[in-house]
C-alpha cells in the first residue's frame, strides 16, 4: 500500500507535466554537459553519459522529486587538474569514490549540517556558480571572429524574445535549431560541437576504471573525491531548498545525499563524470510544470535519445548556440535581487556573500568559498552575541567594597571585554561578583573569571562570587533547553 | 472525545453523507462534526510554460507566481468549503440535531482523518464513483485509503438517503468478524433495527456453529435476528441477499493484513464496497 501510494504520488500524479518538462530540461542539460566536459578536458560523451545516468538514477534514489541532477559545471571545475595530470581513468575512479563518500554522508545524516550555512552564504554560492558558468563560456568568445558574437547575440535574442510569441515551444530549442540551420545553410566556418571531441554513438556500457588498485591511487583521487562530494552535496542541498520553496513541498535531505552518491557510482561505472543537482535546470523544470520523479527520468531518457540517435545533427550545432543557452542558464541562476539587497542588508551579511563569491571565483572551488563564508558568518555571529554583555557595579560597605553585576553572554568572543569591565585600580577590601544573570558558554569564560578573581586577590581584595552554578549551566556540552518546559524562561530570566 | 465526523467535499452524495451522519449522531447521541479538507495537490503543476528560458529574477518571480496562484486557489476553496459547511450544519440542525460543528483542514483526507481519529467515534464518507453509474472497476481511492488507514468504523454513504430499518452483517467467522458482531451487539447505533447475519459459502458444521454463535450474541443483545448461509462467493451472494430482502445497510469487517495479497487479487472488502447497493459500515 505504501509502495502503491508513493508510486502514485511521486511518479504518476503529474505525468503530462513531467514528461513535457523533462523534454524542455533535456535541452538545457545538453549544452552544460558538453560545455563542461570540454572545460574538464574530456570528450563531450563523458559528460553526456554522466548526465543521462545521473538524471535517471536520481529519479529513483533522490529525496527531492522534481529536482534535476546531471553533469554540472561546479563539479567539472574541480576535476580539471585531475584529468590534466592523471587522465580519464582516474576521473572515473574519483567519481566512484565521490559516490561512496556521499552515501556515507547520507548515512551519517550530514544533511542537517546545512543549517550552519547561512542565507548569505547560499546567495554567495549561487552567484558564484552563475559567474563560473558564465566564465566557462569565455574561451569560446575571446578572440573569436565577430560572427560568433553575432550568433550568440542572435541566440540570446531568440531565447528571450521567442517566448513572447509562444510559450508552447522551448525557446532554447528554437535557438539551437535556427542557429544550426543558419550555420549549415550558409556554410559558416565556425566551431561546432563535432569539433570538440567524441560524441556518444551507442548506449553506455558498464566498465571498471582502468587504474591500479593501490594506496597511491587513493592518495591521488581522495582529495578530489572529497571536494567533489562536498561541492556536489552543497549544490544539491541548496537546489533542494529552492525546489522546496517553489513547490511548497518537503524533501528528504539525507535520502538525497545517498541518492546523489548512488547516481555518481552508477555514472562512474558507465564511463561518466561526477555530477550533482543543477539550480538553473531545476528552476526550468519547475517552471515548465515538472513536479514528480518522472520529470528527472524523462529528462535523462530524452537526453540520451537526442544525443545517440540525433548524433549526426548534434555534431553540426555551432558552439555559439550552446554558449547562448549557457549564458541564459547563468543569468537565470544569478540572484539579481542580492545586488539590490547589498545596500539594504547589514554589512556583515553582505561581506559574507561577497567573500563567498570572491573566494570561489579566485579558486574555482565552491567548497572553499562556502568554507570561508560559513567561517565568516560564524565569526560575525560570535562578535554580535559577544556584545550582549553588561557589567554594572556599585559601591558597597561604605566605599571599602564594590558589588559587580554581570548580565549577558560570556564566551571566547567577549572574554576580553569581560575582564576589562572590572576596575582593578580601585583600592577596596572586598569584591562581590553577581553572575546569576550571566551565561558562561565555554572554558575561555571560566578562565577569564579566574583571571579576574586572581587579579582582585593580588590587589588585596576578598572576592565573593554569587550565582556561579546558574551561570555555568550553559557550559556543559549537552546543554539543551528543551528538556524542561520552563528552562527557556529560567535561562532568559535568571 | 466522541464524535461522528462526516467528510464532505461538495460533490454528489454530500447531502446523503450529511443525512446518514445526522442519523448516526442521533442514534449514538454524540455531537456531529462536518469536516472539509482543502487538498492543494502540490504534486501537480498548476502552471505550464514550456518556453524553457530563465532570465533576470526568474526564480523570484516564479516563486511569487506559484505562491499567488496557490493563495488564490486556497482562498476560493476555503470560501467554497465554508459555504458548504454552513449549509450542512443548518441542514443537520433542521433535522433535530443540537450539537453540530464544522471544521476545515489543509492536507490530504487521510492525513486529516488520522489527525482527528482520537476525537472520533465514527467517520462518514461518500463515494464519488458509484456502482450504479457503471464505474464498477474503480473504487474511489480516497475512500479506500481512508478505510485502510483509520482504526475507527467508517460508514460509506450511498445515493438516496433511506433511514436504515434492516441491516445485514457479513460474517465470516474470523476473530475480526466475531469482534464486529460483539461491537454491533453492544453499540446503540443499530439498536432496534432488524438484523440479518449472513455467511457466504458452503454449509458445514463449523459454519453452522459460527453462525449460531453470532445469532445468539445478537439475540441476547435484543436484536430481531435472521441467520442464513448463502452459497457462493461473498462478492456476489451478499449484494443479492441485500436486494432480495431489501436491507438498507451492510455491516462488514475491514481489510485483512496481507497487503501483498490485496495488491494482487484485491480484497472482498473493496469489491463489496464497489458493488453494494446500500451504504456499508466498515469495522476494523
Amino acid at each position: 500500500m505504501q509502495f502503491k501510494t508513493s508510486l502514485r504520488q511521486n511518479w504518476l500524479s503529474n505525468i503530462r507535466g513531467d514528461l513535457l518538462a523533462g523534454l524542455v530540461v533535456a535541452l538545457a542539460l545538453i549544452p552544460e554537459a558538453i560545455a563542461f566536459s570540454i572545460i574538464a578536458g574530456v570528450d563531450p560523451k563523458i559528460g553526456l553519459y554522466a548526465s543521462f545516468c545521473i538524471a535517471v538514477v536520481i529519479a529513483f534514489t533522490g529525496g527531492r522529486p522534481g529536482m534535476i541532477s546531471a553533469a554540472t559545471g561546479a563539479m567539472a571545475l574541480v576535476m580539471v587538474t585531475l584529468v590534466k595530470d592523471h587522465g580519464l581513468q582516474y576521473l572515473l575512479a574519483a567519481t566512484l569514490l565521490t559516490g561512496v563518500l556521499q552515501i556515507v554522508a547520507g548515512w551519517l545524516r550530514l544533511g542537517v549540517l546545512m543549517r550552519f550555512v547561512s542565507r548569505s552564504v547560499v546567495t554567495g554560492f549561487v552567484n558564484a556558480l552563475a559567474i563560473l558558468i558564465f566564465m566557462a563560456q569565455l574561451p569560446e568568445l575571446i578572440g573569436a571572429p565577430w560572427l560568433v558574437y553575432a550568433m550568440v547575440a542572435a541566440g540570446l535574442g531568440i531565447i528571450y524574445l521567442f517566448p513572447l510569441l509562444t510559450k508552447a515551444v522551448p525557446s532554447p530549442l528554437v535557438c539551437i535549431v535556427v542557429l544550426t540551420g543558419v550555420a549549415m545553410a550558409m556554410g559558416l566556418n565556425i566551431r561546432t560541437v563535432g569539433d570538440m571531441g567524441q560524441l556518444p554513438d551507442s548506449l553506455p556500457v558498464f566498465l571498471l576504471p582502468d587504474v591500479p588498485l593501490n594506496l597511491q591511487t587513493l592518495q591521488i583521487i581522495f582529495p578530489y573525491s572529497l571536494t567533489l562530494a562536498v561541492v556536489g552535496l552543497l549544490e544539491s542541498m541548496m537546489t533542494a531548498a529552492i525546489v522546496d520553496d517553489l513547490t511548497d513541498t518537503p524533501s528528504n535531505k539525507n535520502r538525497e545525499c545517498v541518492g546523489q552518491g548512488v547516481a555518481n557510482i552508477a555514472s562512474g561505472f558507465l564511463g561518466g563524470m561526477a555530477g550533482c543537482a543543477m539550480i538553473g535546470q531545476s528552476v526550468i523544470n519547475v517552471k515548465s510544470g515538472g513536479r514528480g520523479r518522472l520529470s528527472a527520468l524523462a529528462a535523462g531518457v530524452f537526453l540520451l535519445i537526442m544525443v545517440v540517435f540525433l548524433g549526426q545533427w548534434v555534431k553540426q550545432i555551432p558552439m555559439a548556440a550552446l554558449v547562448a543557452v549557457m549564458v541564459m542558464v547563468s543569468i537565470g541562476t544569478f540572484s539579481w535581487e542580492s545586488l539590490k539587497n547589498l545596500g539594504k542588508h547589514p554589512p556583515s551579511s553582505s561581506v559574507v556573500m561577497v567573500a563567498t563569491v570572491l573566494v570561489v571565483v579566485a579558486t574555482h572551488d565552491l567548497a572553499k568559498g562556502v568554507f570561508v563564508g560559513v567561517l565568516l558568518s560564524g565569526i560575525f555571529f560570535a562578535h554580535k552575541v559577544g556584545r550582549v554583555l553588561r557589567v554594572d557595579s556599585e559601591s558597597a560597605s561604605e566605599g571599602r567594597g564594590r558589588a559587580y553585576t554581570v548580565v549577558g553572554q560570556v564566551f571566547f568572543a567577549s572574554a576580553d571585554t569581560f575582564i576589562a569591565s572590572f576596575d582593578f585600580k580601585e583600592v577596596i577590601e572586598s569584591v562581590r561578583i553577581d553572575l546569576s544573570r550571566a551565561h558562561f558558554w565555554d572554558i575561555t569564560a571560566v578562565n577569564a573569571l579566574d583571571k579576574v578573581v586572581m587579579k582582585f586577590r593580588r590587589e588585596g581584595a576578598a572576592v565573593e562570587i554569587i550565582g556561579m552554578s546558574e551561570a555555568s549551566a550553559t557550559l556543559v556540552d549537552k546543554f539543551a533547553v528543551h528538556h524542561k518546559p520552563d528552562a527557556v524562561e529560567r535561562m532568559m530570566g535568571h | 472525545m466522541n464524535k461522528v465526523i462526516a467528510c464532505v467535499d461538495g460533490a454528489a452524495y454530500t447531502a446523503n453523507v450529511c443525512d446518514y451522519a445526522t442519523w448516526a449522531a442521533q442514534r449514538l447521541a454524540v455531537p456531529l462534526e462536518f469536516l472539509h479538507v482543502l487538498d492543494r495537490h502540490p504534486e501537480r503543476a498548476p502552471v505550464t510554460d514550456y518556453s524553457g528560458s530563465i532570465g533576470l529574477g526568474t526564480q523570484e518571480s516564479l516563486l511569487q507566481e506559484l505562491g499567488a496562484l496557490d493563495e488564490k486557489r486556497s482562498t476560493l476553496a476555503q470560501r467554497h468549503g465554508r459555504e458548504l459547511l454552513d449549509g450542512l450544519v443548518a441542514r443537520a440542525k433542521e433535522a433535530g440535531l443540537a450539537a453540530v460543528e464544522s471544521r476545515q483542514r489543509h492536507g490530504s483526507l487521510v492525513e486529516a482523518l488520522l489527525d482527528l481519529e482520537a476525537e472520533s467515534r465514527l467517520f462518514v464518507l461518500g463515494q464519488h464513483h458509484h456502482a450504479e453509474q457503471g464505474v464498477k472497476l474503480h473504487l474511489d481511492h480516497n475512500v479506500e485509503r481512508a478505510i485502510r488507514s483509520v482504526q475507527r468504523p467508517v460508514l460509506v454513504a450511498r445515493a438516496n438517503y433511506l433511514e436504515p430499518k434492516r441491516f445485514v452483517i457479513a460474517f465470516d467467522g474470523s476473530p475480526t468478524g466475531r469482534k464486529m458482531v460483539a461491537t454491533v451487539a453492544s453499540s446503540p447505533l443499530l439498536k432496534g433495527l432488524r438484523c440479518d447475519v449472513v455467511m457466504a459459502g458452503e454449509t458445514t458444521a463449523e459454519v453452522q456453529n459460527q453462525l449460531a454463535w453470532a445469532r445468539t450474541s445478537l439475540l441476547d443483545a435484543g436484536f430481531e435476528v435472521q441467520a442464513s448461509i448463502e452459497p457462493g462467493e461473498p462478492e456476489t451472494a451478499l449484494p443479492n441477499y441485500l436486494k432480495v430482502y431489501s436491507a438498507d445497510l451492510l455491516v462488514m469487517g475491514a481489510y485483512g493484513h496481507s497487503r501483498i495479497r490485496q495488491l494482487i487479487v484485491g480484497s472482498t472488502t473493496t469489491t463489496l464496497l464497489r458493488t453494494s447497493p446500500v451504504p456499508v459500515l466498515v469495522h476494523r
